[in-house]
């Protein structure tokens, strides 16, 4: 089959490589129909994350048709032919963490969790094609996937719902709502988003359909910024504005309620000798992040105030304003995406028509052109939003 | 703790030598017939300093390390002397007549510390010779390592898997096979570091079906082996299920002591990770039935060995071969 392959730093390319085979008894094989690119895949694209290993299948957003189960896997739930998309997490749904539906810190699904525990102090769950540290599962970028514990995660879609409409269920829409759902959000709540990315877009969305009185969205490309517009919220360039006063402007001088971090570890910052800083720290290996959205995010919060984060970071980072979160009483939520908790009520949300997930779409392409897709999705060139790869 | 008594005696002769050198290190210098110069204060008393520093650790800590610490020492101070003689030898030729005398007076000065030094390395020689050797002997007894983990099932129903002793291979790395030689007796094959396998009897010393399991190698076996699982209920459970943590203690006797403890774990064989990753495994089998298998790590239970991994991508029809053959 068809894959695309992590090569080295900023270099994939799509390979032949062996069809996937059941290896465990609770497996199912799956032929993609639709699967994405994610603005994660590009902290392993440019070797950010460690373990990254030449050949490795890349994609953890995909979805498609059953077509071969393992004996283990309870026909009760899962069948050949039944059409399914994938969550991101690789969970048991057995140990400790899946029982308190925390499914991205499965204990049972990461082969190599002794090497996880090794950087995070614990380990970490299983994730479909995101380095060795998560497990070493080949990804989603394919032709074909072997999907782990298949009767447990994949969701069903039984209804004529598009692959457009519910692909996204397996990591950005629960990831940017699950960063709304951190912010217990009230109906008074001002929230703003650091992050006008996919991610982002959906966890604006998110803050609104939770009820949120108004919604944020900051970042410095006007095409992003265009976009949150359209779909209702209020947006500010931090290129062109400065970004404390335009909230505390928006605010009436108190500072967004809920703070949602949707950039991560590679941050740009309006400053520049900031941004050399940090960019400088990360190149000799001296912090592994640029952290200075969630800086922003915890001194602009109002005292009080929820920073939830769902950006990624792998590492440790420096200047953490621990003052101003401290003694503001901020508190600080985050975690990658429990994607299996919130996948059947997101669905609901997609079947009334009260989340559009096809608004952030703007590129598809075939497998075969993925590398063109990194490279527009991570230079921003020709307005890239967000691409789906169609096997 | 310096509870050796050679070792005390050394650390305070360190303290009683290094005291006048560094408090007066201009008469210390004539007295070992040295002459009195800037350059040699500056080296005496460098010498008395370390003397203090050998003292601190013989005092203290008492590690067989510091008795080589003195030895160096030892043999830089002979070295020092030597050049001292040596200078000593050659102005003697060269002023004849006059300062022959004290020459004289002080060469053999410089010659009698050297016999003095000489003899405290060989007693220091001697000291940390024996004291290696006895530490040595020490880190030749048992290793003991200690792991736990918290298993979604009640205790007896862990208890019960760990009982059948010879499913333990399915998720200890290094086992190779157990095979029950009589209800409480069996034998064990294991693959040692380096690829080396090892065999042993063992026999079962404590069983209370849900609570606890003790094992031993016989006496006469090739390794010296000792383990002990403990199944707690875990915090909680009234309501339904009861989970059960797994608190595993096992001591064996490492063929080359910490030496070789060492150099497995250079090689990437770190016995605690192992027991760690072991339970990992044992969670795993208990919880979801089996060993969980990636592209990356195919092998189950041989995950940790295999950095640099297989890709993430699918195995070759002859990988998948071995695997599923193995």
């Amino acid at each position: 089959m068809k894959a695309n392959c992590w090569v080295k730093p900023n270099t994939v390319s799509v390979e032949n490589v062996p069809d996937p085979a059941i290896l465990n008894r609770r497996d199912a094989i799956v032929k993609i129909t639709s699967t994405a690119i994610c603005g994660s895949d590009l902290h392993l694209l440019d070797g950010y994350v460690p373990t990254m290993q030449k050949g490795d299948i890349m994609g953890h957003e995909f979805m498609g048709e059953v077509v071969q189960v393992g004996d283990g896997v309870d026909k009760d739930k899962l069948r050949v032919g039944d059409r399914v998309v994938v969550p991101f997490p690789i969970a048991c749904g057995a140990c400790t963490a899946c029982r308190a539906e925390l499914y991205s810190l499965c204990e049972n699904s990461n082969p190599n969790a002794g090497l996880a525990e090794k950087f995070f102090g614990h380990p970490t769950a299983g994730i479909f094609g995101y380095s060795h540290l998560t497990g070493g599962f080949a990804g989603g970028q394919a032709e074909y996937a072997r999907v782990p514990f298949a009767d447990f995660g994949p969701l069903k879609v039984e209804s004529d719902l598009t692959d457009e409409q519910v692909l996204f269920l397996s990591d950005i829409l629960p990831t940017g709502y699950m960063g709304a759902d951190l912010c217990d959000i009230k109906p008074t709540d001002v929230v703003a988003v650091w992050g006008a990315g996919p991610v982002g877009q959906f966890a604006m969305d998110s803050a609104q359909v939770l009820g949120a009185d108004r919604v944020i969205a900051i970042d410095k490309e006007p095409y992003r910024l265009e976009m949150a517009e359209r779909a209702g919220h209020t947006t500010i360039n931090f290129e062109e504005a400065d970004v404390r006063s335009a909230l505390l402007e928006l605010t009436g001088g108190r500072g967004p309620d809920k703070c949602i971090e949707a950039v991560g570890m590679e941050a740009v910052h309006g400053s520049a000798p900031i941004h050399a800083y940090d960019r400088a720290k990360q190149a000799i290996r001296q912090e592994s992040e640029r952290p200075h959205a969630l800086r922003q995010a915890i001194t602009s919060c109002r005292s009080g105030g929820i920073v939830s984060v769902i950006g990624v970071f792998g590492g440790f980072l420096d200047k953490f304003p621990s003052g101003s979160w401290m003694n503001r009483s901020i508190t600080l939520r985050t975690g990658q995406a429990h994607v299996q908790r919130y996948m059947k009520p997101l669905l609901k949300r997609i079947e009334k028509g009260e989340i559009d997930p096809t608004r952030v779409i703007t590129h598809t392409l075939p497998l075969q052109r993925a590398p063109h897709g990194y490279d527009i999705f991570k230079h921003k060139k020709d307005n890239c939003e967000k691409v789906v790869l169609k096997a | 703790m310096g509870d050796d008594k050679l070792t005390r005696m050394l650390g305070w002769a360190s303290i009683g030598l290094g005291a006048p050198l560094v408090l007066a290190p201009s008469r210390s210098a004539r007295a070992i017939g040295v002459d009195d110069g800037p350059q040699q204060r500056a080296v005496v008393a460098g010498v008395g300093t370390r003397e203090f520093v050998a003292a601190a650790g013989l005092l203290g800590q008492g590690s067989p390390a510091w008795l080589w610490t003195r030895v160096a020492g030892d043999l830089m101070d002979l070295r020092l002397l030597g050049t001292a003689l040596r200078n000593r030898a050659l102005t003697a030729r060269v002023v004849k007549a006059a300062l022959k005398q004290d020459h004289r007076a002080a060469l053999n000065r410089t010659i009698a510390a050297t016999g003095a030094v000489a003899a405290i390395t060989g007693l220091d020689l001697y000291a940390a010779i024996t004291r290696s050797r006895g530490s040595h002997r020490r880190s030749q007894g048992d290793v003991t390592l200690t792991a736990a983990v918290t298993v979604t099932q009640p205790p007896h129903e862990v208890y019960a898997r760990w009982r059948q002793l010879e499913s333990l291979p399915t998720f200890m790395a290094h086992l190779d096979d157990v095979t029950m030689t009589s209800p409480r007796t069996s034998h064990w094959r294991a693959t040692a570091p380096f690829s080396k396998t090892v065999e042993w009897d063992a026999q079962i010393t404590d069983d209370v079906p849900g609570e606890r399991l003790g094992w031993r190698s016989l006496d006469g076996s090739a390794i010296r082996t000792a383990g002990e699982v403990r199944f707690a209920p875990a915090p909680g459970g009234q309501n339904g299920a009861q989970d059960t943590e797994v608190h595993v203690k096992l001591s064996y006797a490492v063929p080359a002591g910490k030496l070789g403890t060492a150099i497995a774990r250079y090689f990437g064989e770190d016995p605690h990770q192992q027991l760690d990753d072991d339970l990992r495994r044992f969670k795993q089998v208990l919880e979801v039935g089996e060993v969980v298998r990636s592209e990356g790590a195919p092998w189950g239970k041989r995950a940790r060995q295999e950095f640099p991994q297989h890709p993430a991508r699918p195995l070759t029809t002859k990988e998948l071969a071995e695997v599923r053959s193995s």
